[in-house]
């Protein structure tokens, strides 16, 4: 072998280190996760209540309420990073995410408009979540190119924040007279939680992600051409107009399936996939599920810290990742303009 | 024969036959029944003022503008009835602006040269390989394996948008603008290149503002004029005062290039201060 070769054979594996570190720190992180809270639990407890083994309560305390809840956390902040990292990708632009393109508030839109009639059944909500985001999906694209003439990536974003305060306002509305004892209130969608988690919204978002990840995993090549312009993609091969559509579709779908089980939670689908391009993962395939890893890592840190900053209080889950991602927003906005 | 066993493709030619593109909005068109051939072993270059309709003729390869007449082939296939993947795998084209806005590593960027002949999964091919391999030597940017696209110069990046194209290995070989920004020695270099890969069969089509170097290496050149072809044939043919004077709207002058003796143009008036100094 050639030592170009060689180079070549080595390209889709990322230095082994980020994924080691990154997987300890899941396993560290859900591991605080089912410990720390209201009711403190030491470890063997927690191995024995995870097995069913001990005292009743304990067990409810860590199968029934953190449990899930850590799961949620995990697979949400997962879905949001990919979801990022592949639409940065199809719109070449380290700043794209779901819930500044909007996509986010059109898919709680959707899912608070569902249940303002009276949708209960969880699929059906999830459903109209997908329609909302891709509705919001439309209109963004919509107004880019009616002011812009072309498909602008900063008009998109400056198109997407518009929509999600669009979006806000439309929650706020549709909730005004909602019974909170039936419907989750207004401040649940527009900042986010995974405090309520229960195991089938855990496995609808695990469908979810397998599924709609999996594709973006699939398609990832697609999105490394994607990302060197619509000229360059065309030249080598790709349906750009057709390819980008569909794929900025699943990501928001995938956004939208995490906004149907925990709400509206920013920032995680731009600060991760940034963070895993930083740890060498260029390529889409590396650099999506690193993603994943890296932001289920956050969003589980995220959610411990939601709910011990200010314990008994628990925190938004949207505010602790808006309190880290802004700053970062702005830093890698700097960079970008230099 | 495998892929791998012949790096080295033999042109195909590349023919625009009666061209005719229009902008959405626009009263006139943009390529007005524009003929250009590009034959395997030779480079032909397409040249012209701004707004002549050079890079519209690249776009219709790309797919990127509508036909509203005539037919673009490469070898006997007609292009519009090749999807985008078919395409890519005949023609590869360096298009005149790109950013490396998420970086890749050089090896990973040239080897995106294969997407069209790969399947979503599954690694490279032997071929893949091969065709990378030879692509790097021949574009000349061994050094640069292991960089980031966006720490290469300006010269070394257009070198390795031109690997990228190299490694699609198809016979047809199209780029725009390919010097724009490069300082002489990197321009040279790069013509010395396209002239290289010419000699070995491919078809090259280059579109380019540098007439005088167009002159040097080209074997055939077409003049783009408001969308229309002013001229065509080789430098004789096409670098002549009274043509180029029209099209470019500017006095200017043709004369020898000194080194290889083809037709080179010189712009008149301008600055008079040379002429004046011996007489005060």
């Amino acid at each position: 072998m050639t030592p170009l070769s060689r180079e070549l054979a080595n390209q889709t594996t990322s230095p082994w280190l980020a994924w080691g570190i990154g997987a300890v720190l899941l396993f560290l992180v859900i591991g605080l996760g089912l410990a720390i809270g209201a009711v403190p639990i030491a470890t063997r407890d927690i191995i024995d209540a995870l097995r069913g083994i001990g005292d009743p309560s304990t067990i409810a305390i860590v199968r029934d309420l953190r449990a899930p809840r850590v799961l949620l956390a995990a697979l949400v902040g997962a879905g949001l990073a990919s979801s990022g990292g592949a639409l940065q990708g199809t719109l070449r632009n380290p700043l794209a995410e779901p819930y500044l393109l909007g996509v986010s508030g059109g898919a709680a839109v959707g899912a608070v408009t569902a249940m303002a009639f009276g949708v209960v059944q969880p699929a059906l909500v999830t459903a109209c979540a997908f329609a909302g985001a891709a509705i919001a999906t439309v209109v963004v694209t919509a107004i880019a190119r009616i002011v812009g003439g072309g498909a602008d990536t900063k008009l998109l974003l400056m198109a997407g924040v518009v929509v999600g305060a669009f979006a806000n306002a439309a929650i706020l509305v549709a909730l005004a007279d909602a019974p909170p004892e039936r419907l989750r209130g207004a401040l649940f969608w527009m900042m986010g939680s995974a405090a309520d988690a229960t195991w089938p919204a855990v496995a609808r978002c695990a469908a979810a992600l397998l599924l709609l990840g999996g594709i973006l995993v699939w398609r990832a090549r697609d999105l490394d051409v994607l990302s060197l312009g619509d000229e360059p993609a065309a030249a080598l091969g790709v349906d750009v107009d057709r390819v980008s559509r569909q794929l900025f579709l699943v990501a928001s779908w995938l956004a939208a399936a995490t906004v149907a089980a925990a709400g509206l939670i920013g920032f995680v689908g731009l600060v991760v996939p940034n963070i895993a391009r930083a740890l060498g993962a260029r390529q889409h395939r590396p650099m999506l599920l690193m993603s994943a890893l890296y932001g289920a890592v956050l969003l589980v840190d995220a959610d411990l810290l939601a709910r011990t900053l200010r314990a008994p209080a628990d925190l938004p889950l949207g505010a602790v990742t808006a309190l880290v991602g802004v700053p970062f927003f702005l830093l890698r906005l700097r960079r970008l303009a230099a | 024969m495998s892929e791998a066993a012949r790096p080295r493709e033999q042109g195909a030619p590349l023919a625009f036959d009666h061209v005719s593109v229009r902008y959405a909005g626009r009263p006139t068109l943009a390529l007005d029944h524009v003929s250009v051939m590009a034959e395997p072993g030779k480079m032909t270059a397409v040249v012209g003022p701004n707004g002549s309709g050079k890079s519209t003729l690249v776009r219709t390869l790309l797919r990127r503008v509508p036909l509203e007449s005539g037919r673009v082939s490469v070898g006997v296939v007609d292009v519009a009835s090749l999807d985008a993947r078919e395409v890519a795998r005949r023609i590869a084209i360096v298009p005149q602006r790109e950013e490396p806005v998420l970086p890749l590593r050089v090896e990973e960027f040239v080897a995106l040269g294969r997407h069209a002949r790969r399947s979503a999964f599954g690694g490279m091919s032997a071929d893949d390989h091969a065709a990378v391999e030879s692509a790097v030597a021949r574009a000349g940017i061994a050094d640069a394996i292991g960089r980031r696209t966006d720490t290469l110069s300006g010269g070394e990046w257009q070198r390795v948008r031109i690997a990228r194209a190299l490694a699609q290995a198809a016979p047809v070989l199209v780029l725009d603008e390919p010097t724009t920004f490069l300082d002489i020695a990197h321009e040279m270099a790069v013509f010395e290149l396209l002239d290289g890969l010419a000699q070995q069969g491919q078809t090259v089509l280059l579109v380019s503002h540098q007439l005088n170097l167009v002159a040097r290496f080209a074997a055939h050149i077409v003049l783009l004029h408001r969308g229309a072809v002013a001229a065509a044939g080789d430098a004789s043919a096409v670098m002549r005062g009274e043509i180029l004077e029209r099209v470019y709207e500017w006095p200017l002058v043709v004369t020898r290039d000194p080194a290889v003796g083809a037709p080179a143009l010189l712009p008149l008036r301008g600055s008079g201060r040379h002429r004046e100094r011996p007489s005060s």
